[in-house]
């Protein structure tokens, strides 16, 4: 009597993310991709066209997927403890290929005192496991609407 | 945060893994016949006859980080604690196949575990430390041959005679396409270098095993307890088929397989999960393959207690989880077990931290009397009928598999994880609704609390560009030509289907190539694996 995988699929009344592309990228060479795919679902489910890379992608390879894409978003999970490098990386990657305009977020291992510092990078928004996907919908819809 | 749902949580009717749970079971439940007596077939109630009076579990803490140096520090600390295995801990690009100087592997140098790029490091890690009297685990997959014979050849620069060592590689590859991420190769050829480690290994460290087939890593990911055992003895089944399929003699292969999990919070889920297991895998065994040496139809087991189970907030509350999620695997009887920090859901482990989760261990084998008597819970009505009921469920969800047309297949197309990341989005989902209670997080929280207590690790910021700077002395030191020499032997041993890639691992290691080197040889015979993006 285990679950049927279909129960997941629960009835979204709301499509906060609706008309926005999203990329998921998994940068670095962290393998554990299930909270980036948890995320993609989450958004797929909330209205969103989410395009996921796939594990251990270059900062440039990232970059010319969002570009060639034309994402409104990046969101870059990372739970190996690189992520202040590798957010850089990406960020600068943006830059210099004239997309500056795309935003990027960050979900994973983050610790608290490296927030601001990833802020500062231009960073968006960080979401960290204990907090409920609604509220991380919430808060990308409020940002990119 | 979450928010704090407004109703108190309720007891629930269903285990986690959807199994509806009686609130009575009487002796009607009780089906003698298949639970058997302890050390004898199906092994229900444990592999041994005396459980733990012969010999406790070992116990065992997933350690290393930074340099060689500071790694081997951390070992001989907690050996001195009273630990009595090492687990080693390595860093991305060891896994990956990448050495430090890699321009991908770079920032994630010494970061998850400790760099071995070559036999120059290994040989400073296990420095003052007797392999012969020591058992080593290595979390390692994708590059576990070539750390294998890292290892081989740190044993034989020590002097240690072969035979004596004994240790695990976890070596399990199925599950790092599911679920870990550090594959390298396709999966055919990951499946032959994964049969000539074990035959190899079968032949030269007849103590060592050479696979611990893994559930752990999909359990944290998001599948239930009755999928993790079904996932894992999938995979168990597909290696045996590879090994026959080599020519292998299942009644001697068999007997050093091993298998490893995450145990949970579920207690009684997570004690009737291994029982079950230990009877399917010996079933299976016997049935399928004919195996008559009980010691080849043996489920050994080891265990990590805590991962996903442990949250940030109120990290003091993980202790207590620990300690609930340890006493689970005594009695579902593990025969090794790792006790994650408390701190370890956001950092790695401080000492005080990991000499806790040490302590644990100690406290449930020494001071709680539980492991004195060989499965104290057999013969429960609840037990045996909620052991009777996973085992179906997972037979269930193993014919599903073969009916996909077979677990290589269902993860080459990528089903199994994409089952997995539904999984992983329901249970978040109960989480985030409150349904799963998770104290001090979506119940009983305290707003006042910021975050998290205590002491911080800092990972020395020096670490891996000194990481960098002795590889690079190590690549001007070694003898060139017998580097060249020794790779071209592992290219053409590559290329040849039937022959062992073990020695020549071993000979490349001794020439001081590095794991970046062995790998590109492998990798421009067999290919990369090109991961299925399905969603």
């Amino acid at each position: 009597m285990v679950i049927t995988a279909n129960e997941t699929k629960a009835p979204s009344t709301d499509y906060p993310l609706r008309g926005l592309r999203i990329l998921v990228a998994k940068p670095g060479l962290d393998g554990h991709d299930i909270g980036a795919k948890v995320i993609a679902l989450a958004m797929r489910d909330a209205g969103a066209e989410v395009i996921y890379t796939g594990l251990r992608k270059s900062a440039q390879h990232i970059a010319r997927v969002a570009i060639d894409e034309g994402v409104d978003a990046v969101g870059l999970s990372i739970l190996s403890g690189s992520h202040c490098e590798l957010v850089a990386q990406v960020i600068d990657c943006l830059a210099r290929a004239q997309a500056p305009d795309v935003k990027v977020f960050v979900g994973g291992t983050i610790p608290v005192p490296d927030h601001e510092p990833l802020r500062q990078l231009g960073v968006r928004g960080i979401y960290t496991s204990d907090m409920s996907l609604d509220r991380v919908i919430r808060d990308l819809a409020q940002q990119l609407h | 945060m979450t928010a704090i749902p407004e109703t108190e949580p309720k007891l629930t009717h269903q285990s986690p893994s959807g199994i509806d749970v009686p609130v009575r079971v009487g002796p009607e439940a009780l089906r003698t016949e298949h639970i058997g007596e302890p050390g004898h077939y199906p092994f229900t109630r444990g592999i041994f006859e005396d459980g733990f009076r012969g010999r406790l579990w070992t116990i065992r803490q997933y350690s290393g980080f930074g340099t060689a140096e500071e790694s081997n520090e951390r070992y001989r600390f907690l050996l001195d604690r009273g630990q009595t295995g090492l687990s080693v801990a390595l860093d991305l690009p060891t896994q990956c196949g990448l050495d430090p100087t890699n321009e991908m592997a770079r920032p994630e140098v010494g970061k998850v575990g400790v760099s071995l790029s070559t036999l120059a490091e290994a040989e400073i890690l296990f420095k003052g430390i007797d392999l012969g009297a020591i058992s080593t685990s290595f979390t390692i997959n994708g590059t576990a041959a070539i750390i294998y014979a890292m290892y081989l050849a740190v044993a034989d620069k020590q002097g240690v005679p072969r035979e004596r060592l004994t240790g695990t590689i976890q070596n399990d590859i199925l599950k790092e396409y599911v679920a870990r991420g550090t594959w390298i190769f396709p999966v055919r050829p990951s499946m032959r270098l994964i049969a000539d480690t074990i035959l190899y290994s079968n032949g030269q460290t007849p103590r060592f095993n050479p696979i611990s087939i893994a559930g752990a890593h999909v359990r944290d990911a998001g599948a239930t307890a009755v999928e993790e055992i079904a996932y894992t003895l999938a995979n168990g089944l597909a290696y045996v088929d590879e090994l026959l399929r080599r020519g292998g003699d299942v009644e001697k292969f068999a007997k050093r397989l091993s298998f490893f999990f995450y145990v949970h919070m579920d207690f009684f889920e997570e004690v009737c999960k291994f029982r079950a297991a230990r009877r399917l895998w010996a079933r299976l065994m016997r049935e399928r393959y004919g195996v008559t040496d009980p010691k080849a139809q043996h489920f050994r087991f080891g265990v990590v207690c805590g991962g996903s189970s442990l949250v940030a907030p109120q990290p003091y509350n993980n202790v207590v989880r620990v300690a609930v999620e340890t006493m689970a695997a005594v009695l579902g009887g593990a025969q090794s077990i790792f006790t994650c920090a408390l701190d370890e859901a956001y950092q790695i482990p401080t000492e005080f931290s990991a000499e806790l989760a040490v302590r644990t261990q100690q406290i449930i084998a020494y001071e709680s009397g539980i492991a004195r008597s060989v499965d104290p819970l057999g013969g429960s009505y609840f037990v045996e009928q909620h052991t009777d009921q996973i085992e179906a469920a997972v037979d269930q969800v193993m014919r599903e598999i073969d009916a996909y047309g077979g677990v290589v297949k269902a993860i080459e197309e990528g089903w199994i994880q994409m089952r997995l990341a539904e999984r992983a989005l329901q249970r978040k989902r109960q989480i985030d609704t409150g349904e799963k209670v998770v104290v001090g997080l979506n119940h009983f929280s305290n707003p006042e609390e910021v975050c998290t207590p205590g002491d911080v690790f800092r990972l020395d910021p020096t670490a891996s560009a000194r990481v960098i700077e002795r590889h690079q002395l190590v690549l001007q030191a070694r003898d060139a030509a017998a580097v060249h020499q020794s790779l071209q032997r592992l290219s053409a041993a590559a290329a040849k289907d039937d022959e062992n890639i073990m020695p020549y691992l071993v000979d490349c290691c001794h020439a001081y190539a590095t794991v970046g080197e062995m790998v590109a040889c492998l990798r421009e015979q067999w290919g990369d694996f090109q991961e299925p993006v399905r969603l």
